[in-house]
């Protein structure tokens, strides 16, 4: 049988160019997590990148080992959009328990690449189908029984390659690059490609309209993960003690940075310049951060929301007394466990206001993986300018999927390792008063343990204390310590990276947004443009406390729509609690909050909705 | 022959014991943590430890109060409610060619911090942390603590149904390698246990019963003066000669168990008990569980083992401090972000 088996008017035969739509959809891959299809996801990305076509990758996975159903789709765009869309017009369905369900989530004319025996025909007229006898393809490639079950997740490559009319010497260079020396894997893995391949050609005709066509849209980009990118940003800020525990998504932040380290951070001598730290909790992380921090070293951790909760008493610690630390929250859901593997904006509030008393934190929001790096070194230099501890906060949408990106830029400026005291200085000035304003910047110098200067040592205390750190309970000096750290947090506001202004025209609408709410903004921007002529203005926020020059954009905008992705609103409250009362009048909502990353679409109809349109 | 000069005596670099000292306490007079600050500046001024190469950490509750009142020229972090072992590695991590001392207290470690504690405590990480025990919660008016005896009975009347943590069984199980148990009104026997501890390179747990005077300081309480002068069993008696203290140690084998310390000092254990190996875990900790049994305190040295490599070693650092390494150190040069960048693209 020599056709692609296509239920919907066979009798029209092939498509015309008109219908054709080119580098213009998703994938839907449709697998069981734990059956090794992570690598085959990526070389067909890497593959669609290599064709120079505009891709992302999202992974949709299961908080579990083995069994239960993983969903990867990879979204091709010509105009380089990369959130996540509703619908995927192009499935492979290689896991039985969802393939009916899958298959019927396929728009009218989508095509269904599937294992044969699932016989989904059975379910939609209205579909292409293209049936693959993967368990006979891959025995007869793969004489090893045990790594049949990997490489038939290449079979599927080859035959989507195909059907999609991608080039095969491309997915052979990204197989090539992806296992580099290992020779023989890549011919194993090739093997299932060209074996896929060659079964689509042999016996299918393409009867769909999808086509990956070479553009020029990639060459010289990038892909990577915001983990990845977060922990490159770690490694060039110097970071020397990493203190962590395990929690989804924010693993792998650690994993990249230890891998780091050990390939540029080894003396000649094979001594390590970094130590990496297991903890045995959050507590314990966070705690090893501040010692290390206090002690002059560059730290830093990784979490997500339910360490970040543990993490909660120290962090005041860090504030009060004033040590500097780096925090990466890798965003997922919540409240409580929530959905550990799916992502979320909801930590902003209790990252902002971690700890109980008057505490308040600095906090970055890095809006792509390019940024991870920046915002990620950036985080370092600002944790010891201002003597404090600085969050970074990104989301698993961000972390853990693959963004293309322009490549990363060296840092252009020296480490900037705070106000520090050494033992000549402190000679010269005759001793030192930890927490006083000697300079009206509201950051007091401090000494570091092994300073040798008899002077040089001071009583860190979370307990109250005065300007010369000693313990006090006096209300006076009390007082005096907490308006210089508000001082500082306000004085904050123009250190920290200033928002994005992504467009700033004539427009009466406004929208602010951060992180990886952008991806979608941005499109649903030229949806909104498109459908109803609204050519709305956009600034993405990058950090709290706030810079001036959001104040002023939304004093310059009749109404801003505030897009985020949690239920309560948090960056809008935080707005709420920055802006002057007639200011806050202006904002609205924009809320998304299911565990999958926000899309264009929800953000144009929640929006037309509100305006009336 | 050295004749009476009225110039104070200094130790071995230099410096009079008056450079040791702190802050004024503001404990209980009477207190016993009071004794063991005095014993600690001793120490120091004894072993010549210069003053601003130490790291005094604490918890919270009296005892962790206490690093303010001992070794004022010390870099000090008094840091939160049983967390004294984080922050302490942390630091340490950060900077570890300093000598760390920690205090903590019943509470902060046997209870709240008992989780970074046992951590701590199979790292061997190169530290001195002192238990102030005494068996209750002092700034909170006298509750029982995790380490309170099994039938002992608090000023209220109150008697303690729980069976006592013994701190000293644990730390020698889960990998501390000087482990002894003295107490706050034994002079001689707390200063040769804290010079020796100064000397040693791993993890040092010494839990010293540190009778509260306001809140357990009666009949019923097992962590009392009496109680401690009655019912103290040493195991050993401890001697210490430094290293740099040119005396000749006379070896009496049978009798006495000489441990070479890292830094070349030699600890004298004369047993007491019959036939105890101080080198023994097993027998260590099977020792500390029959006295436990017959209500009996036992004091000394318990284990100390020279050869556990300690977690800076395991890490294999760099001999300088971590935390400040120069930038040609710590942030990669431009080619290696480049080779990072050509890999991804």
């Amino acid at each position: 049988m020599a056709t692609g088996d296509l239920a919907l008017g066979q009798e029209q035969g092939a498509l015309s160019a008109q219908q054709r739509v080119i580098n213009d959809f998703s994938i839907n891959v449709a697998t069981v997590n734990g059956s090794g299809s992570q690598s085959a996801n990526s070389v067909l990305l890497k593959s669609i990148f290599g064709m120079g076509v505009p891709v992302s990758g999202k992974n949709l996975f299961p908080s579990n080992i083995a069994g239960l159903p993983t969903w990867f789709i990879i979204r091709a765009s010509k105009d380089g959009y990369v959130a996540r869309k509703r619908t995927a017009e192009v499935l492979v369905a290689l896991n039985p328990d969802t393939a009916r369900q899958d298959a019927l989530d396929l728009p009218s004319g989508g095509v269904a690449i599937y294992e044969e025996n699932l016989n989904l025909k059975q379910y939609r007229e209205d579909l292409v189908f293209y049936p693959v006898p993967f368990d006979k393809i891959t025995a007869s490639i793969c004489p090893e029984a045990k790594l049949r079950k990997l490489v038939k997740n290449m079979v599927y490559v080859g035959v989507a390659a195909q059907v999609l009319q991608i080039d095969l010497g491309v997915v052979e260079s990204g197989l090539r690059k992806q296992f580099a020396k290992k020779v023989k894997v890549f011919e194993l893995n090739f093997g299932a490609v060209k074996a896929g391949f060659d079964y689509a050609q042999q016996n299918f005709t393409k009867q769909d309209p999808y086509f990956i066509e070479r553009m020029d849209q990639t060459a010289g980009k990038i892909i990577i993960d915001g983990n990845a990118a977060c922990g490159m940003g770690a490694v060039f800020a110097g970071v020397t003690v990493v203190a962590w525990y395990p929690i989804t998504p924010s693993t792998s932040v650690v994993e990249a940075t230890t891998d780091l380290l050990k390939k540029f951070r080894v003396t000649p001598e094979g001594k390590a310049t970094f130590a990496v730290i297991q903890a045995e909790d959050e507590l314990a992380a966070i705690g090893m951060v501040l010692g290390a921090g206090w002690a002059g070293a560059r730290s830093m951790t990784a979490t997500s929301g339910p360490g970040v909760s543990l993490m909660a008493e120290f962090s005041g610690l860090g504030y009060f007394a004033e040590i500097p630390g780096v925090i990466f929250d890798v965003q997922r859901t919540g409240p409580s466990t929530g959905m550990p593997t799916r992502t979320s904006q909801a930590d902003l509030l209790s990252t902002a206001f971690l700890s109980h008393g008057d505490t308040k934190h600095i906090v970055l929001l890095p809006g792509s993986v390019k940024e991870c790096f920046e915002l990620g070194y950036a985080a370092f230099d600002l944790a010891e300018r201002i003597q404090t501890p600085v969050f970074v906060l990104t989301d698993l949408d961000m972390g853990m999927n693959n963004w293309m990106s322009e490549p990363f830029e060296y840092p252009t400026t020296p480490l900037d390792r705070g106000k520090v005291l050494s033992a000549a200085d402190l000679e010269r000035l005759g001793g030192f008063a930890r927490y006083r304003d000697v300079d009206g910047d509201a950051i007091g110098w401090r000494t570091l343990p092994g300073n040798p200067h008899p002077k040089a040592a001071y009583f860190t205390r979370g307990s109250g204390h005065n300007d010369a750190a000693a313990y006090t309970e006096k209300p006076a000096e009390y007082v005096a310590v907490m308006e210089r750290l508000a001082r500082k947090f306000e004085n904050a506001r123009k250190l920290v990276p200033g928002p994005v202004t992504v467009k700033n025209g004539t427009s009466k609408i406004g929208f602010l947004a951060y992180g990886t709410t952008d991806f979608a903004l941005r499109e649903s921007l030229d949806q909104i443009k498109k459908a109803y002529d609204v050519d709305a203005d956009y600034m993405r926020i990058r950090a709290y406390p706030f810079a001036h020059e959001i104040h002023d954009f939304v004093a310059s905008h009749e109404r801003v729509y505030v897009v985020e992705q949690n239920r309560d609103a948090q960056l809008e409250s935080l707005l709420k609690f920055d802006l002057p009362a007639d200011q806050v009048v202006k904002l609205r909502s924009i809320l998304h909050y299911n565990g999958l990353p926000i899309d264009a679409q929800s953000i144009t109809e929640e929006f037309a909705t509100k305006e009336g349109l | 022959m050295a004749t009476a000069t009225p110039t104070p005596k200094v130790n071995h670099i230099g410096l009079p014991i008056i450079e040791y000292r702190g802050g004024k306490s503001t404990l209980c007079a009477g207190c016993g943590h009071n004794a063991i600050s005095e014993r600690i500046i001793d120490a120091m001024f004894e072993m010549g430890v210069q003053p601003e190469r130490v790291m005094k950490m604490s918890g919270i509750g009296c005892s962790s109060k206490s690093p303010a009142y001992f070794m004022s020229r010390s870099h000090a972090f008094n840091s939160v409610h049983g967390r004294m072992a984080a922050v302490s590695t942390g630091a340490i991590l950060a900077n570890h060619t300093m000598k760390t001392i920690g205090v903590s207290g019943d509470g902060d470690t046997a209870s709240i911090g008992m989780g970074g504690f046992v951590h701590l405590l199979r790292r061997n990480l190169p530290m001195i942390y002192i238990i102030e025990d005494n068996g209750v919660y002092g700034l909170t008016k006298g509750q029982f603590s995790a380490t309170a005896d099994l039938g002992s009975k608090l000023k209220t009347g109150v008697i303690n149904d729980l069976p006592a943590i013994d701190t000293c069984a644990l730390a020698i199980q889960l990998g501390a390698t000087f482990v002894g148990r003295s107490f706050s009104g034994d002079k001689k026997q707390l200063l040769s246990m804290l010079k020796a501890a100064i000397a040693h390179k791993g993890t040092v747990m010494l839990d010293v019963i540190s009778p509260c005077v306001t809140f357990n300081d009666h009949e019923g309480s097992t962590k009392s003066y009496k109680f401690m002068q009655e019912n103290d069993e040493p195991i050993n008696e401890i001697g210490f000669v430094a290293s740099f203290d040119d005396i000749e140690v006379d070896y009496d084998s049978g009798q006495v168990y000489d441990v070479e310390m890292h830094d070349g000092s030699s600890l004298r254990l004369r047993k007491l008990l019959e036939d105890y190996d101080p080198t023994d875990k097993a027998n260590a900790v099977r020792t500390l569980m029959e006295s436990q049994a017959n209500d009996e305190i036992l004091t000394g040295v318990f284990y100390i083992n020279t050869e556990q490599p300690t977690f800076i070693d395991l890490l294999n650092v760099v001999d300088e401090p971590l935390g400040t390494l120069p930038e040609s150190l710590t942030r990669p040069p431009k080619s290696a972000l480049d080779s990072l960048m050509a890999n991804l693209s």
